[in-house]
């Protein structure tokens, strides 16, 4: 058996700046049998090693038909990830993964579905937008909402542009306060889950975020007819092993690295606004 | 089993000793190092803990000699089992940059060498069985840790002399070994009654020729477990899983804050804990880096750390956590609690706070 612990090396094949503070890289397994073997569902996460520093884990944006890159969206937050920032092309890193379970994108198939964000970057679901947006027959009426707190936090926006082109699919943005140029609304995102579009009986939630901004989404979503099993939601813990046996991550009796991250929102629901889980 | 049951006189114990050494095992026993009993090589019974009794209490542990010639009559120590396989810090590998920057990964290894673990306690082997499920007994499968245990024997001491924080009878770990061991023995004044419960146990013992138990004996052997189940404390039974996570804002979650300094020693001792942080090592002479993992402790803020959260601020969330994981999560991730009843988190407590004082109080006191 593989040994869960050890990295294979990585290299940069691209560096996109998306907005300050935040980058994508894009790499390649250096072991060209090992990247066409790789394979991951929407979701899963890898773990990423910078030389000499140390491994974080950092969730895949590219989508899992793409067999030659494996994108990774990245804030510069700490002594990792600021050394990631000064990457280049051809550089090298270590990888691990993909870890976890993603989301539940065969189960939620012919279904309308909700896709909320809120804060800063939510690259867990955008590889579910990517992913739905590549296979639209499979899927019903797209929403994509997504609430940040101030317009200049928005990143992506051709990326919103060109969804909002596409068929039966609508994107409601929400900025808590913004400038003269944001076209869109100015409030809580929750404002817009009126024009929200769906079939209560075929839909699935989905979302990421802050845990806060999460429960409020939940409880709307519950008054407006959505049943508890319908909702999906990506968590987050301290994460250094990814295989379940560091033990930080535990969640009550759960492991997010191992069980989750993605959560149907009935798993997690007995501590879900408790303080210190 | 009772047919298997042999009778080793105390004078022959070092000869068991001898005979594992030549068939190539490293053996590990029990022995007084800084005024507490401590598991390390051992070649010769002379450095066994002849004599040695304790006494053990909330935050106390001292040992007095008695003079007679008893070499396992005392409980426990701080540690036993655990850092022989899970070691309190270990290498997982090492990566070297080369002159191109690509990057080079080495598996590092522990050697996997064959250990005789003499005078394992039944509640040591429980938690040894709990850290198998974890490491080994999952998706994936712990490669340090397996190298470590796979070559272990174990030689079980049923615990004939609790200390009084021992509380095993009531997690249904102890005082008598019931599984899990190769060789397990009772000591008695004479020596040892000896039982193989394996192929490997009846190998090593089978040179030996050792007499037949008699009656007796066993019926003594039995009588002193018995007597040793008798014990001050204990946890409630069953699966408390529901209790504590029904009784999250109990009023006691913060009177046992205010005694609790937080300082992970419960996390330390305990048999079962299993929380390791990983951190990175390079060398100084930029030669290489090596990734090592270390015991950690849901008692420190950086546990439960995520970028500028720290999700446990206080010690009243730490000491919860701490406490609804052993004993009520724990049912849900290994089918069983995590506490096994040895009582060192009572011991090596610096202020002395006794889980089965805190369990009792919040599950018998539910508000509800």
């Amino acid at each position: 058996m593989k040994n869960a612990y050890l990295p294979s090396e990585v290299e940069v094949v691209d560096r996109i700046q998306e907005s300050p503070g935040l980058f994508t890289l894009r790499l390649r397994l250096t072991d060209v049998e090992h990247q066409n073997r790789y394979h991951f569902e929407p979701g899963q996460f890898n773990m990423l090693y910078l030389y000499g520093v140390g491994e974080i884990a950092i969730s895949i944006v590219s989508d899992p038909s793409d067999e030659h890159i494996i994108d990774h969206t990245i804030r510069v937050v700490g002594r990792v990830t600021r050394g990631f920032d000064k990457l280049r092309p051809g550089d090298r890193l270590g990888l691990r993964g993909p870890f976890g379970r993603g989301w539940p994108m065969s189960a939620t198939e012919q279904h309308d579905v909700v896709v909320v964000t809120g804060g800063l970057g939510c690259a867990p679901v955008v590889s579910v937008i990517n992913y739905i947006t590549h296979r639209r027959e499979r899927y019903g009426h797209l929403n994509i909402v997504q609430g940040v707190k101030h317009s200049n936090d928005f990143i992506w926006r051709e990326r919103y542009d060109q969804w909002r082109e596409l068929p039966d699919t609508q994107v409601l943005l929400a900025a808590d306060s913004g400038d003269a140029l944001w076209p869109w609304h100015i409030g809580r995102v929750t404002d817009l889950f009126s024009n929200l579009s769906y079939d209560p009986e075929r839909v699935s939630v989905m979302m990421c975020g802050p845990e806060g901004m999460m429960q409020v989404v939940v409880k709307n979503m519950l008054a407006m007819g959505v049943k508890e099993n319908k909702m999906w939601l990506s968590m987050e813990r301290n994460m250094q092993c990814a295989v379940g046996h560091c033990g930080h991550c535990q969640y009550g009796g759960k492991f997010i690295c191992r069980d989750g991250p993605v959560f149907n929102y009935t798993e997690v629901k007995p501590l879900f606004s408790v303080r210190g889980f | 089993m009772k047919q298997d049951m042999n009778f080793l006189p105390r004078d022959r114990l070092q000869g068991l000793l001898d005979l594992l050494a030549a068939q190539g095992y490293r053996c590990i026993g029990p022995q007084v190092k800084d005024a507490a009993i401590v598991y390390d090589d051992i070649a010769s019974v002379e450095q066994m803990p002849r004599g040695i009794r304790q006494t053990q209490a909330p935050g106390s542990y001292r040992l007095h000699d008695s003079g007679d010639d008893y070499l396992f009559s005392w409980a426990n120590g701080p540690q036993a089992i655990k850092p022989l396989v899970f070691a309190s810090e270990e290498v997982l590998w090492q990566c070297d940059a080369d002159d191109n920057k690509q990057l080079h990964f080495t598996e590092t290894l522990p050697e996997a060498q064959k250990i005789a673990f003499i005078g394992a306690r039944p509640c040591d082997i429980a938690a040894l069985y709990i850290h198998d499920r974890h490491f080994l007994q999952q998706d994936y499968r712990d490669p340090c840790y397996l190298a470590r245990r796979q070559n272990m024997v174990l030689i079980a001491v049923n615990c004939t002399q609790p200390a009084d924080t021992c509380f095993c009878a009531s997690t249904g770990d102890g005082p008598g070994a019931s599984y899990g061991f190769d060789i397990a023995l009772t000591e008695m004044a004479e020596g040892f009654l000896l039982e193989c419960h394996t192929e490997t146990g009846q190998a090593i013992t089978r040179d030996m020729q050792l007499a037949k138990a008699g009656e007796h004996t066993i019926v003594q052997a039995d009588e002193l477990l018995k007597q040793a189940a008798v014990q001050q404390r204990k946890l409630p039974a069953g699966n408390l899983q529901a209790v504590l996570f029904n009784n999250l804002d109990h009023q006691r979650w913060h009177e046992v804050a205010a005694r609790c300094l937080s300082c992970g020693n419960c996390t330390a001792v305990c048999p079962t804990c299993f929380c390791h942080s990983e951190i990175e090592r390079p060398q100084l002479d930029g030669s290489g880096s090596q990734h090592l993992r270390q015991w950690d402790s849901c008692f420190t803020p950086g546990h439960s750390y995520i970028h500028g959260i720290t999700i446990r601020s206080d010690t009243r969330l730490r000491y919860r956590q701490w406490l609804t994981h052993k004993l009520g999560s724990w049912h849900e991730q290994y089918g069983r609690s995590g506490c096994v009843g040895c009582g060192r988190c009572i011991t090596w407590c610096p202020v002395g706070i006794d889980l089965t004082e805190e369990v009792s109080a919040i599950c018998m006191e539910s508000p509800t």
